[in-house]
């Protein structure tokens, strides 16, 4: 499993639970980090349900849409299925602006998204 | 009837180098101030990203982040009140080229939601005939506050 510096990874029985890191997801570099540290978990590790947990994210621009983005295309071409929970009002309608809730898997909390896979 | 007089609006002029991670030398005094002159926590998230948007176009797509290139940042908070004006070095663009994001061939396409932020979270958006330099405004209605 590679090393992970902007997501901590976690397992719930079958699935993998992805906490990021930063408060703050806006940093050029981060971001690109940010991104092959996902892609890793697809194209690398091989894991099939993914949750991402945003509780610990208050902010994130659209560089760090685009790798969400990316990631689901990944996550689809591999047959693993990817939700996302915990996700503030404020993101929450960065999402519906861009239309990505329809894109996305989202659910209210760790819990139901667990539950739905 | 005001009871005070309105707080002075906070004004800042600085140019950026055409860097990658060089917003937050506008940003942070740009957060503190709005807490500083009140703005709900909503707003203050709306204005930091469409803040963003704008800087790393310009930065980016505008300047193409060529050392030589600035970014003009010019900005006033007040109570009701946000406006910042960026200008770049870049040859300019039409924003009315960039596609819409929301389509549905589009919504998988990771890039080109930056502009479409920027509308929706202000109260103005407004590029000039060029396109090397955007307004953004959003007002307050304190009333309501």
């Amino acid at each position: 499993m590679a090393a992970h510096r902007r997501i901590e990874v976690s397992k719930q029985g079958d699935v993998t639970v992805v906490n990021f890191v930063d408060k703050k997801i806006l940093d050029e570099a981060g971001i690109q980090e940010l991104g092959v540290e996902l892609f890793n978990l697809v194209e690398h590790d091989n894991r099939k349900a993914i949750l991402l947990n945003f509780s610990n994210v208050e902010f994130l621009s659209s560089a760090a849409l685009g790798k969400l983005i990316t990631l689901d295309r990944k996550a689809k071409a591999a047959k693993a299925r990817m939700k996302m929970s915990n996700i503030r009002p404020e993101i929450f309608e960065v999402f519906q602006i861009t239309k990505l809730n329809k894109v996305f898997d989202i659910r209210q909390n760790e819990a139901e998204a667990i539950a739905a896979f | 009837m005001q009871d005070h007089p309105p707080a002075a609006a906070w004004q800042k002029k600085i140019d950026l180098p055409s860097e990658r991670g060089v917003t937050r030398l506008i940003t942070d005094d740009l957060l503190e101030q709005l807490g500083a002159h009140g703005w709900p926590p909503s707003d203050i998230f709306a204005i930091h990203l469409a803040a963003e948007e704008a800087l790393v176009n310009a930065i980016v797509h505008g300047n193409q982040l060529d050392p030589a290139k600035r970014v003009h940042v010019v900005c006033e908070i007040s109570p009701e009140r946000a406006w910042l004006e960026i200008t770049d070095e870049g040859a300019g663009f039409d924003p009315a080229t960039v596609p819409d994001c929301t389509l549905e061939d589009r919504l998988d396409v990771p890039s080109g939601r930056g502009v479409m932020l920027m509308r929706s979270f202000m109260t103005r958006i407004e590029y000039n005939a060029k396109g090397n330099r955007v307004v953004l405004e959003k007002l307050r209605d304190l009333a309501e506050s």
